[in-house]
């Protein structure tokens, strides 16, 4: 701990138990403990914690269901399940990784991390972010429940689409009110996390100049006030066809279903950057680190994220290419889809360049954010593929369709939560975690992973369709070798909750309050770090020393 | 934005432990489940759905009670104000895109999917032979024959009556500002008469249209769009009638001052919103 933050951060005392402060002015009163502290929480890292946890329940919930498709796809003909229920394993398990897993540990971490990077007491509205993260159990609750309820889950894809939808038992309603559910916690969460961008910045902390995970934040946020509310309409249109007698999505009275694609299309490619935007926040916070330059074309990477955010909102429909509609159209959305390529390569030029000439070392979390530079840019040249018209009408509906976007979601999203996890460990809990097992299960996973999810295109580009819980003999092989790798795969990420355990445990010994040598705020407070931080804004020249280092300020 | 222009409290607000949230939860997911159940018929669900809306408003006077008693007490500082100015714009902001969606399906249907079921093929000769491709679409095999809804009767009267209320809110925020309790107290109470006006012909036009033109939510893409546009829309006057109710008994009690009245201003905001997706609403469904 340096000795500035001592006097900057008056009410840092290390406290071993990190939360009971009962002598400072902001929290006159007695803090919570046992099971109040996390229910009735107002601490922004108190509920990054909880966020995190339930994200990681809920990847190993969805990540089950995962092993249930692969067991039954491991072999052709029907092994373990009948269809319909397989039908609901796939759709359960794109809800629930979707809107479950990936979404809330990105607000985990911008809740734990955001107002310690910006010199924020806590996040602005810190009473509406317990109920943010407070909204996910209860609709985790009613999607399982729906499992159990007569027809059982819903079964349409997790893009519910109707006729299906329409169609299906009332395990359909309890995903349209879990979606709702989920919905209004990402808006909540983000116009949480939008205001504190906004309008809690330490002094000097000008909005050029703040960590690009704050930036990419920021216009995530952004994204999902737009578009969480689009798709709150979508699924309440399929309510009243289901209920109500209206017919938005029925040609019987003059509407249409392929109004909906356009609805959950518009809310969906958005919410496709939606994921991969803080990972690429991530990233940019981690490979200057371990490569001990500052980031190259920091400006660039602003740009670059805001056009991507622009675009994302003109190409949803080339999720439709196959649908019908009108050549102009689709020439549209395919060069529209083909631009969004330009910014992105910038972003992964910028790592590179910022890798290039540096002093690089290869801790945990590095290795996963190379890991992401990669495998992302295999997935994201797997969706040019798809983005062109006459190539996607072929390939619409393929497991090449479910390998591209599991290389943006597994081994991008996912891979830089676990960079995110290990490089602010140390911060969270106090001490440091074994760069053995940090490391082994990075290889472990980048192994199994490309066994799971390569074969997929090659399963795809011979015309497997994606959604079927049996095939033809001829895709045998292929299958076999991604259940088997699925299976280790999924494996793997048991032990990356030992390593965690392990680290809350005492890991291999204490973190000094910057083990990495790193720049932004988060690193001026000591380790772990303490229940309350920056209860008054950080000095400006301490501010301005990491801007320096960060050539953000000269 | 705080550092642009320099506004730094020196200790931001951050609210105790609250149980407000938890309870909100609890009711939002009771009502789930409760509706869920409900609408495929199941015994207790409707009981379920009450109850949880029962939770809800309980949870909103404790919730909101908070925020005035610390409102009151002087706690929230110049920072925390801009907060709040942040959060309530980019809400309207999401709301605004909640009734984008909806538009886009009236667009949707008027422009591209009515007409390509009457031009394109002869598909509906062999489906329906007597459908025809006008908006409001009042044939096809599902769809009873309706009327469709005049723009200049009640609508044009809730019109002016919207139009009205948002200048006698302005007025009453003018009163505030100026210090001119009276002005307030006169206007707010003004605007709340002009809101529930607005909600009682809109019962009535419903009423009308339900019963006497046989227009339901089942009469095709129309009934849809326009008892989905004109009942969300509906149910934001309620809701922003209700808050200025509160900003009404706030400012009886001798809430607000000149300079600090965010609460008002946010509901005021709220009510401009609603005014002017109704005059969308006004022209693109009743009118055009």
């Amino acid at each position: 701990m340096s000795a500035a933050t001592e006097t900057l951060n008056p009410a840092g005392h290390a406290d071993e138990h990190g939360h009971d402060h009962g002598h400072d002015h902001d929290h006159g009163h007695h803090a919570s403990t046992g099971w109040r502290r996390w229910v009735y929480a107002t601490n922004h890292k108190d509920i990054g914690t909880l966020y995190l946890w339930f994200a990681f329940t809920m990847f190993i919930t969805g990540g089950t269901m995962a092993l249930g498709i692969r067991a039954e796809l491991f072999h052709p003909g029907l092994q373990f399940w009948q269809p319909e229920f397989f039908n609901q394993l796939t759709t359960l398990h794109g809800v629930i990784m979707v809107f479950g897993a990936i979404m809330p540990a990105f607000t985990g971490l911008a809740n734990w991390m955001l107002p310690l990077m910006l010199g924020a007491p806590d996040m602005a509205f810190a009473r509406m972010n317990n109920w943010s993260f407070w909204l996910l159990p209860p609709a985790a609750l009613l999607l399982i429940i729906s499992l159990f309820v007569p027809g059982g889950a819903a079964a349409g894809g997790w893009t519910l689409y109707p006729p299906l939808s329409i169609q299906g038992g009332m395990g359909m309603d309890f995903a349209i009110f879990a979606i709702h559910l989920l919905g209004i916690s990402s808006i909540m969460g983000s116009i949480n996390i939008v205001t504190t961008i906004l309008n809690m910045r330490a002094p000097g902390m000008t909005l050029l100049k703040m960590p690009m995970f704050a930036w990419t934040s920021l216009v995530t946020a952004y994204l999902l006030i737009a578009v969480a509310p689009v798709l709150a309409g979508a699924v309440t249109m399929l309510l009243t066809d289901r209920h109500f007698g209206t017919h938005f999505f029925k040609a019987a009275g003059g509407g249409d279903p392929v109004l909906f694609q356009h609805i959950f299309w518009f809310f969906g490619h958005p919410e496709v950057y939606i994921m991969a935007l803080p990972a690429f926040g991530i990233v940019s916070q981690i490979i200057p680190t371990f490569s001990r330059k500052p980031l190259f074309g920091y400006v660039s990477m602003v740009y670059a994220t805001a056009s991507i955010a622009i675009l994302s909102f003109m190409v949803w429909g080339h999720h439709m290419f196959a649908v019908g509609m009108p050549a102009t159209t689709q020439l549209f959305f395919m060069f529209m889809t083909m631009l969004i390529a330009v910014p992105t390569g910038v972003k992964v030029f910028n790592w590179i360049a910022t890798m290039w000439q540096g002093s690089m070392s290869f801790e945990t979390p590095m290795l996963f954010a190379i890991g992401f530079v990669c495998l992302f840019t295999v997935g994201g040249f797997s969706g040019l593929v798809l983005s062109i018209a006459p190539i996607d009408t072929e390939m619409q509906d393929t497991y090449y369709v479910v390998a591209h976007f599991h290389y943006v979601l597994v081994a991008g999203a996912l891979f830089s939560l676990f960079a995110a996890v290990y490089y602010w460990l140390p911060k969270w809990t106090g001490n440091m975690y074994s760069e053995k097992a940090g490391k082994f299960h990075f290889w472990w996973s980048m192994v199994w992973f490309n066994v799971t999810f390569f074969p997929m295109h090659f399963l795809g580009l011979a015309g497997m369709p994606r959604r079927i819980p049996d095939y033809p003999l001829q895709y045998t092989d292929f299958n076999s070798v991604a259940s088997v790798g699925a299976f280790c795969f999924g494996l793997g990420q048991l032990f990356f909750l030992y390593n965690v355990i392990h680290t809350i445990r005492g890991g291999v010994g204490k973190a000094p309050a910057n083990p990495w040598d790193a720049h932004t705020l988060e690193w001026e407070v000591p380790s772990p770090a303490p229940h309350h931080t920056w209860e008054s804004p950080p000095d400006e020249a301490l501010v301005k020393k990491g801007l320096v280092a960060q050539a953000l300020e000269h | 934005m705080n550092v642009e222009n320099g506004i730094h409290d020196p200790h931001y607000f951050v609210p105790a432990p609250s149980r407000w949230p938890i309870v909100g939860s609890i009711a939002l997911f009771c009502m789930g489940m409760g509706a869920a159940f409900w609408m495929n018929d199941v015994g207790a669900g409707k009981y379920v759905l009450l109850t949880g809306f029962a939770i809800l408003i309980w949870m909103i006077f404790g919730w909101f009670g908070d925020v005035i008693r610390e409102a009151q007490a002087g706690q929230y500082g110049t920072q925390v104000d801009h907060s709040l100015r942040w959060g309530m714009s980019w809400f309207i902001f999401s709301e605004v895109m909640f009734f984008a969606a909806f538009f886009g399906a009236l667009f949707y249907a008027r422009v591209i999917s009515v007409p390509e079921l009457g031009f394109f093929s002869h598909t509906h000769d062999l489906l329906w032979h007597n459908f025809n491709a006008v908006w409001p679409t009042s044939t096809g095999p599902k769809v009873d024959p309706y009327q469709p809804m005049e723009a200049f009767g009640l609508p044009a009267i809730n019109t002016a009556i919207l139009l009205t209320s948002g200048a006698t809110l302005t007025w009453a925020h003018w009163g505030l500002v100026e210090g001119k309790r009276d002005h307030l107290k006169i206007g707010l109470a003004i605007t709340v008469l002009l809101g529930l006006s607005f909600l009682t012909l809109q019962a009535i036009e419903y009423h009308h249209a339900w019963t006497e033109m046989s227009l339901h939510l089942a009469s095709g893409a129309y009934g849809a769009t326009f008892y989905m546009l004109t009942g969300f829309h509906g149910m934001h006057v309620l809701v922003g009638t209700i808050m200025l109710i509160t900003m009404l008994g706030r400012a009886l009690r001798g809430h607000f001052t000149p300079k600090h009245h965010f609460g008002f201003e946010a509901a005021a905001w709220y009510w401009h919103f609603v005014d002017v997706v109704w005059l969308i609403l006004f022209v693109f469904v009743y009118w055009l």
